[in-house]
């Protein structure tokens, strides 16, 4: 009897993982059976590094380099702040505070968490994107900069609770053996703690990355939409989420803005793919060994 | 218990009764706030109706009745060629009926001085070629250009017309619908856009192209050059209650909401 229910266990559980690889090939596959037909129209040098997106003019432009560098502007900007933030309220609550702070603090970061990024995108339009205009006298409000900013609020609750959690993982010994010889309680965090805690601070910033870069409904309401490079930050983008996302539910299955709009996230997949396969050999099987 | 249960199955089974009609509207968000309003009303009298209204820019709402996802399409330009040929394809004939008639309204922050523009003027501040409005008339600041997706059916007439061939700057903003502009527009001191006529409120200012400024008499009289019809395009083989909502729409009651909409009605456009 025992033993059928063992055996029960085991299956349901191996099945379930087992959907879960079902469920991610038939996403990639799919992915590359709509986009991979764009290739018969244009090559993969031109998609890639021509900066015209023009996707309905005739002739067509399908060159995403402008949406490429769209994103990674504003994802480098958004960790930018976020990294310093997120990671130094990981400290502050980890090292740092009293019990009850600690108690106050943690959850209403978490909440940052919770928030719709829809919530987050209203904001930015309504009141950060007027805010700047007047600020820095510039012609528009709806630039990589706002769209960094608020993903970069996003991104600090992510970046926040699991650098924490990692530092509440390395054991109390490491810090009383640094006290000990004599260190002081910032050279402890810097020199100690932090290091002991790398792979989980370093997962963490890698989750924010993944977080700001595949983010759609923000950069769509505003990062103001427009497919150029941009020469200043204070210029509007057109990130590769928001270009699909706007523009997918009007195109005509099959057509070549469609197959364009699947290689966009082609190229998105493989892009959080290699960061996540990057972190996980080279910080994670160092951080294990030691 | 057992009675419970039977009280609240038949509560479900008629909440789900055969006569409830099912209209899915969606397309253009220009004719948007038209068709929420008219299908209001026509709720209001028919209880049983159900319909649902999105937007997503006129080619979606063309495309989606081709690939019959939806009951009505809505849009801003009429059917093209490509997509009568689609929809031969596919074996589907298309229905266009002309709801109303709009202008797409050329608009700035209500502070500025500029109060016309030529339409050679509009399409090199849409090219990219006029940066600043000082070069034509105005004080000395950077044009903000916005301008809408490319499904939009606003950006097709306005490319139609302004544009004729000419392709929107790089550096154009795209936002993705009327109300988006709108509120970009009015706290973005240098900004330009376009949206349709019954968007326009005290926060915007609408220019006069070539001296003759969007509204319901400048349509009607067709002086004014960016006036389009709006439509609403079904299929041929659609149903009874489609068929009354669409006849609705055209009835004396329908325009007079499209005229509150702040639309031109159909009839009134005599040519």
């Amino acid at each position: 009897m025992k033993n059928i229910r063992e055996t029960t266990f085991k299956s349901l559980t191996y099945v379930s993982a087992l959907f879960t690889i079902i469920f991610l090939f038939g996403i990639i596959g799919s992915l590359f059976l709509e986009g991979l037909p764009l290739i018969k129209l244009v090559t993969f040098k031109t998609f890639i590094l021509n900066p015209s997106w023009h996707p309905t003019s005739y002739p067509a432009d399908f060159g995403i380099l402008s949406l490429i560098a769209g994103s990674l502007i504003v994802t480098m900007g958004a960790l930018i702040l976020a990294i310093p933030l997120g990671i130094g309220s990981a400290i502050y609550i980890s090292e740092i505070a009293g019990n009850k702070t600690r108690e106050i603090i943690k959850p209403i970061i978490e909440l940052l968490a919770g928030i719709p990024s829809v919530v987050y995108g209203l904001f930015g339009m309504a009141f950060l994107s007027p805010f700047l205009i007047r600020v820095f006298g510039i012609p528009t409000g709806l630039n990589a900069f706002s769209a960094s900013i608020i993903l970069g609020i996003m991104v600090v609750p992510i970046i926040s609770s699991m650098s924490e959690d990692a530092l509440s993982t390395v054991p109390r010994q490491l810090r009383e053996a640094s006290l000990a010889l004599g260190a002081t309680r910032w050279e402890t965090i810097m020199r100690v703690v932090l290091p002991a805690a790398k792979s989980g601070v370093i997962g963490s910033v890698v989750l924010g990355f993944g977080r700001a870069i595949g983010e759609t409904m923000v950069v769509i309401m505003v990062a103001g939409g427009a497919a150029q490079i941009p020469t200043s930050i204070f210029q509007p983008v057109r990130p590769m989420t928001a270009a699909v996302a706007a523009e997918m539910g009007e195109t005509v299955f099959g057509s070549p803005h469609f197959h364009a709009l699947y290689a966009i996230a082609i190229v998105l997949f493989i892009i959080t793919f290699a960061t996540n396969l990057i972190t996980e050999v080279v910080f994670f099987r160092k951080g294990d060994l030691k | 218990m057992k009675k419970t249960i039977s009280l609240l199955l038949l509560v479900l089974l008629s909440g789900c009764a055969p006569h409830t009609e099912r209209i899915d509207i969606a397309g253009s968000t220009t004719v948007l706030p038209i068709v929420q309003a008219e299908a209001e009303e026509y709720m209001n009298a028919h209880p049983a109706a159900a319909i649902s209204v999105r937007g997503g820019g006129s080619q979606v709402g063309i495309t989606s009745i081709i690939n019959g996802t939806i009951d009505i399409g809505i849009a801003s330009r009429p059917v093209t060629s490509v997509e009568k040929t689609l929809a031969a394809e596919k074996g589907v004939k298309l229905i266009q009926a002309t709801i109303a008639h709009d202008a797409v309204s050329v608009v700035v922050h209500k502070n500025n001085p500029v109060n016309n523009l030529s339409l050679a003027q509009l399409q090199s501040i849409f090219a990219g070629k006029l940066t600043n409005w000082m070069q034509v008339g105005g004080p000395d600041m950077a044009i903000a250009v916005i301008s809408r997706d490319v499904s939009s059916g606003s950006f097709e007439v306005f490319s139609d017309v302004v544009l004729d061939s000419v392709r929107v700057v790089n550096s154009a903003m795209r936002l993705p619908s009327n109300n988006a502009v709108v509120s970009a527009i009015s706290y973005t001191p240098g900004a330009i856009g376009y949206v349709g006529l019954g968007y326009l409120n005290s926060y915007l200012k609408a220019l006069s192209i070539d001296d003759s400024m969007p509204s319901v008499s400048s349509v009607q009289d067709a002086s004014y050059p960016l006036a389009r019809p709006l439509f609403m395009i079904t299929l041929a083989s659609c149903s009874p209650a489609t068929r009354e909502f669409i006849d609705f729409v055209l009835s004396a009651s329908g325009q007079q909401i499209v005229a509150r909409q702040g639309y031109v009605p159909r009839e009134e456009m005599q040519q």
